[in-house]
Parts: C-alpha cells; structure tokens; sequence
C-alpha cells in the first residue's frame, strides 16, 4: 500500500467525521463534498475509472447541491439553541463503535487475500457500455423507470399544497 | 495487511461515522447525509471486491456499484423532498419534533 492511499483515504475520512460533527449545516455540507471526492478519487485508485467519474458528476455535482438547496430551503444554516445531538447520542455512539468493531474483527480475522493483486484489470469504458447493452440491460431499463418515477414523486411530495390545505 | 483488507477496513470506518450520523444529529437533512455516507462505504466495498476478485472483466462487482450509485440518487431526491415536505408543514427540521403521525 503507497502513501497515496493513506492520504486519500485520511482525506475521505476527516471529510466524513466533519461531515457529521460540524455545527453549521452548510459546512457540513462542504465537508460532506470533501468525503465524496476522497471517495471517487479512492474508486479511481481501484482502476475503476468509470465509476470514480460517475461518483464525481453524481454526488460532487448532484447531490451535493440538492442538500445544499434543502438546507437553504429549510433555515437549516441556523444553529439551534437546543444543540445538534439528540439527546440519546450517546446510544447513537455505542452502536456505531459496536458495527464498526464487528466488520473490523470481520475483516482482520478473515485477512481476505484474492488472487488478483497485481494484474490490473484491462477494462474499458466501451466494455462497460457493451455490458450494459447486453447482459446488463433489463436493470439499465428498471433504473431509468425508478429515476424517473422518483424524481416526479420528489417534485410531486415537495410541491406546495395550497388546495388541499384550504379544504382540510 | 492486504490491499483489499486495508479497502474494507477504511469502508467500514465511513461506514460506522454515516451510521453514528444518522443515529445522533438532530436534523434531518444530517441524518440522510449519514444515510448518504453509508451507501458510499458500501460502493466502496463493492468496487474492491471487483478490483482484487478473480474475475473482474465480468464487470458484476463494478456494474453494482454503477446501479447503486443510481438508486442513491433518486434515494436522496425523494429523501430531501420529503424533508422540504415535512419542514414546510410541521414548520421545524429536527427529528425529536416530529413525534405525531396525525396531520
């Protein structure tokens, strides 16, 4: 393991931990952009280049500016008197100590070693695009029905209800 | 420590701080940004297992992550509609307020 890979993923990390300690919710945000970019750049140094620029154009670009624009929508940048953590966050702790403990001992008790260290694998985005055109086809289709259907139900959810409301 | 138990182990550590997120933060904007990092660790597990696997010109592990990915969007568009949703009714973001199922 290079230095390389420490380094992003200290990057991913820190970004993550500041992510869910930080007071103001628009620097939460920005640190939650941080931890998705150590992300794509730690799928990158998996030779998974596709999937790194997917994760760079969909959660750097995309999801990054809709928490932002909900957060500005909801008077979220306010920091409230009451504090941020619930009041049973030491319970919140305990638990996530505990998983991260299990996959931890999980993963240092098996040692996983598979067979492909060191060969590269050669794929391209065009074997990518044949795949999903051929064998990958039929999710490809159920996914572009769920985009579809998600994003008419978030606008139809979020949308204002001045009717109903006069009537109820 | 091999390259891929060093992968799961910095998954897991971004997995258990998402989970501590979503367990802990008042607001519910904070707690999909913890749901969020849970579904990054995740992926981040599927590509290692495709990159060191025996047979990674089948492309499953990648191809999982690239639907994931998508899922994860159309997640986090009704998931941040639903809170505009909620703030605009109930006039408050935090979760511990939200405690009535009637209108």
């Amino acid at each position: 393991m290079g230095s390389v890979f420490y380094v992003i993923s200290a990057f991913s990390v820190g970004g993550a931990l500041a992510a869910v300690l930080l007071k103001n919710l628009v620097h939460a945000a920005l640190a939650l952009t941080i931890a998705f970019f150590g992300l794509a750049l730690l799928f990158l140094r998996l030779d998974a280049q596709f999937a790194g620029f997917a994760q760079i154009l969909v959660y750097v670009g995309a999801v990054a500016i809709l928490v932002v624009f909900a957060i500005l929508l909801t008077k979220g940048s306010e920091v409230p008197k009451e504090g941020v953590f619930s009041k049973s966050w030491l319970v919140g702790l305990a638990i996530a100590a505990g998983v991260f403990a299990a996959l931890a001992w999980a993963v240092m008790q098996a040692a996983p070693s598979l067979p492909n260290e060191a060969a590269v694998p050669a794929i391209t985005v065009n074997d990518i695009g044949n795949a999903l055109m051929s064998r990958y086809v039929l999710p490809l289709e159920i996914i572009a029905v769920l985009l579809t259907a998600a994003l008419l139900g978030a606008v139809i959810v979020a949308m204002h209800e001045k009717e109903r409301s006069r009537q109820g | 420590m091999t390259p891929l138990a060093a992968y799961l182990i910095v998954a897991a550590l971004i997995f258990a701080i998402g989970l501590a997120g979503a367990l802990t933060r008042r607001n519910a904007i904070m707690v999909l940004i913890g749901i969020e990092l849970m579904l990054n660790a995740a992926n981040l597990n599927l590509i290692a297992f495709w990159r060191y696997g025996p047979h990674p010109e089948l492309l499953t592990g990648m191809m999982f992550a690239i639907f994931s990915i998508a899922v994860a969007a159309a997640e986090a568009a009704v998931g941040l509609g639903l809170v505009i949703s909620i703030y605009r009714h109930a006039k408050t973001a935090d979760v511990e307020q939200m405690n009535r199922m009637k209108g």
